[in-house]
């Protein structure tokens, strides 16, 4: 897909298309957008059929490492005597990541729906939503709509007469990012503290009380009833190749419209950025993250890499969440930096040794690198602290706090080495913020220094 | 607190009085019910007991422990883990300003900055009279609503330094502050009820506010054929309004 490829082609909302008619988060409403359909067309197949449809769509999972979720699905053992769960990660805390919270605020029933079918598929007869605690309005909704489906014979005993039985428990967390983690959040699930946990055994063989478990993303999970109304020719005839079907885009930061952008997988930034407003006026795209801050960031270089997993990938990055944070030239790429170490060190569950530590002295030396205090020597052994956490921590986790650092020193490390030279921050932080071009507009231009 | 600061150890908590432990464990009765091992109910709980005083207490750990059947330093380990649980009571109005990098670049800091100036407390602290407490809070998954600020977990979108200087004397005043997403207010107490699991009966909380502001509706406005400001008039139509479907 070029940039060149009509604008009326690149928009598909599947899910995000009853977001505007009246209530959509109401049984009634979804109802009336083919809601539930999907369910009765796979409770009319086998189990196993279900699974080998949803992995011949291609559909692979929209939480971040885009792992197939049909063969997820198919790794649960059967007839083994043991129960099966089903646990979606509704723990959407990922830096830039903010399209699970307005799907399910505003159609709580499509995440309902691919529920049931996919605990249909597992032979699962008690499935979990855990959504992270600092989003109540989204947790009323989830409620309500989860009383809606028993209400209406969707949930409980003898779904629709089926004879499949399925409770779903909505459980809310407190507060800790590696709660998103897989493992994390199934120790967290069975009243623990969130820490990640040794694989293999994997959750399809060991999960949730040491029982085969699917943990899925929202959006995959979301995903899966129109597949079952549509068909997966339908489904593939959207996206790339290997990664088929459509995705909510996630823009913010330093544009006209930040917002929601449903497309086919594979559309370019470019594209997004061309029908929506692109970068806000009188700016320049300076830096942005493809899927949220643990994805290595890219520059203007990068407006034309394929949204898709193949195509980020090869770039030198992660689709990730597809959470697009943009950053102009106002932007100081060592503050950014800083803060989301800050996070991962906030976040760091104190596990593993070189992610409990070294979040913590990466956090020492950015801020005083950011305070123009740095000194010659500390921009290697950033690199060789990074170097220390990536790939030799326990989870993830740490592989993300070195993304924005390696990254950023890559194509910005003239910026770095101004903060050493010129013992100062050459950026005006009020430049950035939203509110600049009502008073300052010029001294922001002016004040820039990117080279 | 002064057995603490002399190193000794604390005194074992006091139970809640026999009609908060009654009333509560009916509660915590409901929640055990939900789950197929009685120790998952165990965030619910604390959920529960912040509930009940507005951050979670050592009766509050004792209550959990009981229920549960786990130690007190079982509960505690779990409790300290996550942020949402308050070692301090928080204000009527519990107020989060994300500062995580987004938010922060976009405005997050400086409504920060200004808002504990305004107050008169910093991070964690509370008001004098007990209205608002303050905190700086991560990435919310509202990007596209930066800079967020969050008021007992309800979103209140993009806000500028004097928007959310505004926000918090409306609520020190009693006036009725209504989120951009969420429901009318209720106290951060009541806010923990429903985080524990119990649905908030108020009527009209899951209606209020629509569907989502305009960022949630920016690409579904753009497929329907309508124009977002500041972009050309492109007529832009989603691939499904041709038919081509397989």
């Amino acid at each position: 897909m070029t940039s060149a490829e009509p604008a009326e082609k690149l928009l598909s909302p599947v899910l995000s298309d009853c977001w505007d008619d009246d209530r959509p988060w109401t049984l009634d409403t979804y109802l009336r957008h083919q809601g539930y359909q999907g369910l009765r067309a796979a409770l009319a197949m086998p189990p196993d059929d279900v699974i080998a449809l949803v992995k011949d769509s291609g559909l692979r999972g929209r939480g971040g490492a885009g792992f197939p979720t049909g063969l997820k699905w198919q790794f649960i053992p059967q007839n083994d005597g043991k129960p099966h769960y089903l646990v979606v990660n509704a723990d959407e805390s990922e830096p830039g990541t903010c399209k699970d919270i307005p799907l399910l605020f505003a159609n709580p029933h499509s995440l309902i729906e691919g529920m049931i079918i996919a605990s249909y598929a597992i032979r699962c007869d008690h499935a979990f939503i855990y959504l992270r605690g600092e989003v109540v309005p989204v947790l009323r909704r989830l409620q309500a709509a989860v009383a809606e489906a028993y209400a209406a014979g969707y949930l409980g005993k003898n779904i629709l007469g089926s004879g499949i039985d399925l409770d779903i428990t909505v459980h809310a967390g407190a507060g800790a990012y590696i709660c998103g983690e897989e493992t994390a959040l199934l120790d967290s699930l069975e009243g623990r503290r969130g820490q990640p946990r040794l694989r293999p055994p994997f959750p399809a063989i060991a999960g949730l009380y040491a029982c085969p478990t699917v943990v899925n993303n929202v959006e995959s999970i979301a995903s899966v009833p129109p597949i079952l109304t549509r068909g997966k020719e339908w489904f593939k005839s959207l996206g790339t190749e290997k990664s088929p079907g459509f995705t909510l885009y996630s823009l913010s930061g330093h544009v006209t419209n930040p917002g929601q952008y449903e497309a086919p997988l594979g559309v370019t930034l470019r594209q997004i950025l061309d029908i929506s407003g692109g970068v806000r006026a009188g700016h320049r795209l300076k830096f942005w993250t493809p899927g949220g801050s643990s994805t290595p960031m890219f520059t203007d270089a990068h407006l034309d890499v394929p949204l898709d997993y193949e195509g980020v990938g090869a770039a030198g990055s992660m689709l990730g969440t597809k959470a697009l944070q943009i950053f102009d030239e106002t932007t100081c790429v060592v503050r950014a930096v800083t803060r989301w170490t800050e996070f991962y060190a906030h976040e760091s569950c104190g596990k593993c040794t070189p992610c409990r530590e070294g979040t913590y002295w990466l956090v020492q030396l950015l801020r005083r690198i950011e305070a123009g205090e740095g000194v010659q020597g500390d921009l290697e052994k950033l690199l060789d602290i990074a170097d220390n956490i990536n790939g030799k921590s326990f989870c993830a986790l740490g592989d993300g706090a070195a993304s924005p650092i390696v990254s950023s020193l890559q194509y910005f490390r003239s910026e770095y080495e101004r903060h050493l030279t010129e013992r100062r921050c050459p950026f005006d932080p009020a430049a950035s913020t939203v509110w600049a071009h009502r008073s300052t507009h010029e001294s922001a231009t002016e004040r820039e220094v990117h080279a | 607190m002064t057995s603490t600061e002399l190193g000794l150890p604390a005194l074992p908590a006091k139970p809640y009085p026999a009609e908060v432990h009654a009333r509560l464990a009916e509660d915590a009765a409901e929640l055990i019910g939900r789950y197929p091992v009685a120790r998952s109910a165990l965030l619910p709980l604390l959920h529960l007991v912040q509930a009940e005083e507005g951050f979670v207490s050592p009766s509050g750990i004792r209550f959990c422990a009981e229920q549960l059947e786990l130690t007190t330093a079982e509960v505690t380990g779990v409790a300290t883990f996550y942020t949402m649980y308050r070692r301090r009571p928080a204000g009527t109005y519990h107020v989060g300003v994300c500062t995580n990098t987004l938010c922060a670049v976009l405005g997050g800091d400086q409504i920060f900055d200004e808002l504990q100036q305004h107050l008169g407390i910093k991070n964690n602290e509370t008001t004098a009279d007990g209205e608002i407490s303050i905190e700086h809070i991560e990435c919310n998954a509202a990007c596209d609503y930066a800079p967020v600020v969050m008021v007992n977990w309800e979103f209140f979108d993009n806000q500028t330094p004097e928007s959310a200087k505004q926000l918090v004397d409306d609520l020190r005043a009693g006036r009725d502050v209504l989120p951009t997403r969420g429901a009318k207010l209720c106290s951060f107490k009541d806010t923990a009820r429903v985080l524990a699991g119990f649905a908030d009966e108020r009527p009209g909380v899951v209606d209020a506010s629509g569907a989502g502001g305009a960022p949630s509706m920016a690409g579904l406005r753009l497929a329907r054929g309508e124009t977002l400001p500041g972009t050309p008039g492109t007529k832009v139509v989603a691939p499904r309004h041709e038919g081509t479907e397989a």
